[in-house]
C-alpha cells in the first residue's frame, strides 16, 4: 500500500496519473437514457470503465407525517459483487449505505424534485419515488457516477397512469417527473499534498481524505468528507472551488445524451 | 380454446431477437450480456478464488456458486425489493445445477467459481437468459469447460406448442405451460427442467424436442459473442 501511494504521488509530482490523465481531468463520460423499459425512468452512466445503472420506480403511499403535502423520496444503492472482487453478497454494507445517502442528500437538499407536486391527497396519498443505483463495474469514483446516474434516471422519468388509486405500471403518461434543479456530485481526493478528481481504484485505496461536493447552479447543496485524514480550511476551499468548476464539465454530458426526453 | 396467432406475431419455433456480448465487465474474470427480446441478463464470473468460510470448501474439486438477482427497477410491476428472496435463491440453485455438468473444476480443490447474474430489464425467461449469459461468462473467464450450455423456455399456450414464451404469453388466459430448459450443446441432454402450468405427456415431449432444435440458434449466438471478443483482443477489428 505504501509503495502504491508513493508511486501515485511520484506521478502526481509530474502532473500525471496511472491512466495518463492530469489531476483534474475526467475520464470519458457517457450517459444513456431509458436502459430499462420497465422502470418509469432509467439511465446508464459510464466514467471510463466505471459503469452504473439507475432506475426509478414510482408507487403511491401515505405521506410522512412531517410532510403531509409532499411526496417521498428513497434512494438505495447496491454495490453488486458482480462489479468488483471487493464487494460481497448480502445486505448493503457501510460503503453502499454511505453512497446511497450521499446521492439521496444531493437530490433532497438541492430540492431537485418538486415534492409538493407529488402530493395526491394531503396527508393521505402521495407519489413515492424510489431510486435504485446498481453498480456494474467499479473502476473507481462510484460516488460521482452514481449521483449522475440517479439524476439522469430522474430526468428520464415519466409519471405512470393512476386509476382508482392504483398505479398502471407500463402505461406511462407524457408527464415528466417535476424536476427543478440538477445536483451534480464531484468528489475530490487529497493524496499527500495533491488534489485529484474522478479517482481510479488505486487512488481510492491510498487517499488521505476525500470531499464530495454536490452543487446546483454554482451553489453547494451537500458535502461529505471521507477518509481517515484531515482537511485544512484552505484544502476545503480549494476542493469546493474544484467541485463547483468541475460540475459544469459533468453537466454538459446530461444534455448531450442520445434519447434524452 | 385455441391460440391462433402469437401475441407478438412470431412463428411457434421462433425465439425473440437474441443478442450477446462477452467481456463487458472489466473487473470480472469473465463476463457477458445476453438479451432475448426485452429480457436482459448480465453475468460476471470471479474465480477460481479462495472460498470462505472454510467448511464450504470441497477438497476434491472446486465448487460453483451462483447468485441470481433482478434489479429493483427491472420488473413490469412494482419495485422488486433488493436482496435474496425464496424465488431468487431457488433460481440461483437450479442455475448452478444447469451449469455444473459442463464444468471441470477438479484442478481447483477448495476453491470457488462465483457467478453473479443481474437483470436490469425483464420480460419472462429470466433464468434462461441468466444461464445463457453465465455460460458465455464462464468461457470468457477461461474456466475449464467440456461444453457450452444454453437455455430457453418452451411450453404450450392452449393448443400450440412453442418456444420462448414472453410475459404476455405466460399470463395468457387459458391453458399455459411454461417449461424452462437448459441443454448441453454436444449431447443435447437437459441440465435444467422445470415447469409450471398444465400439459399432456405427449405435448411435453414435443415441446422438449422443439426446444432441442431451436436452441442450436442460441449456441451460435454464444459462440459468436466469444469469437468476437477474442478476435478484438487479438488485434482484429471489432
Amino acid at each position: 500500500m505504501k509503495q502504491l501511494k508513493s508511486q501515485i504521488t511520484k506521478g502526481l509530482e509530474q502532473d500525471l496519473r496511472f491512466d495518463g490523465r492530469k489531476p483534474l481531468d475526467w475520464r470519458k463520460i457517457e450517459v444513456e437514457y431509458s436502459i430499462s423499459k420497465n422502470a418509469e425512468g432509467s439511465a446508464r452512466v459510464k466514467f471510463g470503465d466505471t459503469e452504473v445503472l439507475a432506475g426509478v420506480k414510482l408507487s403511491v403511499g401515505k405521506p410522512y407525517p412531517d410532510t403531509p403535502e409532499e411526496g417521498a423520496l428513497m434512494v438505495e444503492a447496491e454495490l453488486t459483487p458482480m462489479s468488483s472482487p471487493e464487494f460481497e453478497t448480502g445486505p448493503p454494507d457501510i460503503k453502499a449505505i454511505e453512497l446511497a445517502r450521499v446521492v439521496d442528500r444531493g437530490i433532497r437538499e438541492a430540492k431537485a424534485i418538486d415534492m409538493k407536486k407529488l402530493c395526491i391527497e394531503k396527508g393521505e396519498k402521495c407519489w413515492m419515488v424510489s431510486i435504485d443505483v446498481v453498480t456494474i463495474n467499479d473502476a473507481g469514483n462510484l460516488l460521482d457516477v452514481s449521483a449522475l446516474a440517479a439524476l439522469a434516471a430522474l430526468k428520464d422519468t415519466k409519471m405512470p397512469k393512476l386509476e382508482d388509486e392504483t398505479v398502471k405500471y407500463g402505461e406511462l403518461t407524457k408527464e415528466s417527473l417535476p424536476l427543478s434543479k440538477e445536483p451534480i456530485a464531484v468528489t475530490v481526493l487529497k493524496i499527500g499534498k495533491f488534489l485529484v478528481v474522478d479517482p481510479l481504484v488505486d487512488e481510492e485505496e491510498t487517499y488521505d481524505a476525500r470531499l464530495t461536493v454536490t452543487v446546483t447552479d454554482g451553489s453547494i447543496c451537500a458535502l461529505q468528507k471521507g477518509g481517515g485524514g484531515t482537511l485544512s480550511i484552505e484544502d476545503v476551499q480549494k476542493m469546493v472551488e474544484i467541485g463547483i468548476e468541475k460540475a459544469g464539465d459533468i453537466r454538459k454530458h446530461l444534455g448531450k445524451a442520445k434519447g434524452a426526453k | 380454446m385455441t391460440y391462433p396467432k402469437r401475441i407478438d406475431g412470431r412463428k411457434l419455433n421462433e425465439t425473440r431477437e437474441i443478442e450477446a456480448k462477452a467481456g463487458i465487465i472489466k473487473r470480472a474474470d469473465g463476463s457477458a450480456m445476453f438479451r432475448i427480446g426485452k429480457t436482459v441478463a448480465y453475468a460476471a464470473v470471479y474465480g477460481p478464488r479462495n472460498l470462505y468460510p472454510r467448511f464450504l470448501q470441497n477438497p476434491r474439486e472446486g465448487i460453483i456458486r451462483v447468485n441470481y438477482a433482478m434489479m429493483p427497477f427491472s420488473s413490469k410491476g412494482e419495485r422488486v425489493r433488493p436482496g435474496p428472496s425464496r424465488r431468487s435463491k431457488e433460481i440461483s440453485m437450479v442455475t448452478e445445477k444447469a451449469l455444473l455438468p459442463v464444468l471441470n473444476l477438479e484442478e481447483f480443490p477448495n476453491a470457488v467459481v462465483d457467478v453473479f447474474i443481474e437483470l436490469p430489464q425483464t420480460d419472462a425467461g429470466t433464468r434462461c437468459a441468466g444461464i445463457c449469459a453465465a455460460s458465455i461468462a464462464l468461457a470468457d473467464a477461461g474456466i475449464p469447460m467440456k461444453d457450452l450450455v444454453a437455455a430457453v423456455s418452451v411450453g404450450r399456450v392452449d393448443d400450440k406448442i412453442l418456444v420462448d414464451l414472453n410475459y404476455d404469453e405466460e399470463a395468457f388466459e387459458g391453458k399455459v405451460a411454461d417449461i424452462p430448459i437448459a441443454i448441453i450443446q454436444r449431447t443435447g441432454e437437459l441440465s435444467l427442467l422445470q415447469m409450471d402450468g398444465e400439459i399432456e405427456k405427449e405435448q411435453l415431449i414435443e415441446a422438449l424436442k422443439l426446444g432441442q432444435e431451436t436452441i442450436t440458434k442460441i449456441f451460435e449466438v454464444q459462440k459468436k459473442a466469444l469469437k468476437e471478443k477474442y478476435h478484438a483482443e487479438n488485434g482484429g477489428e471489432e
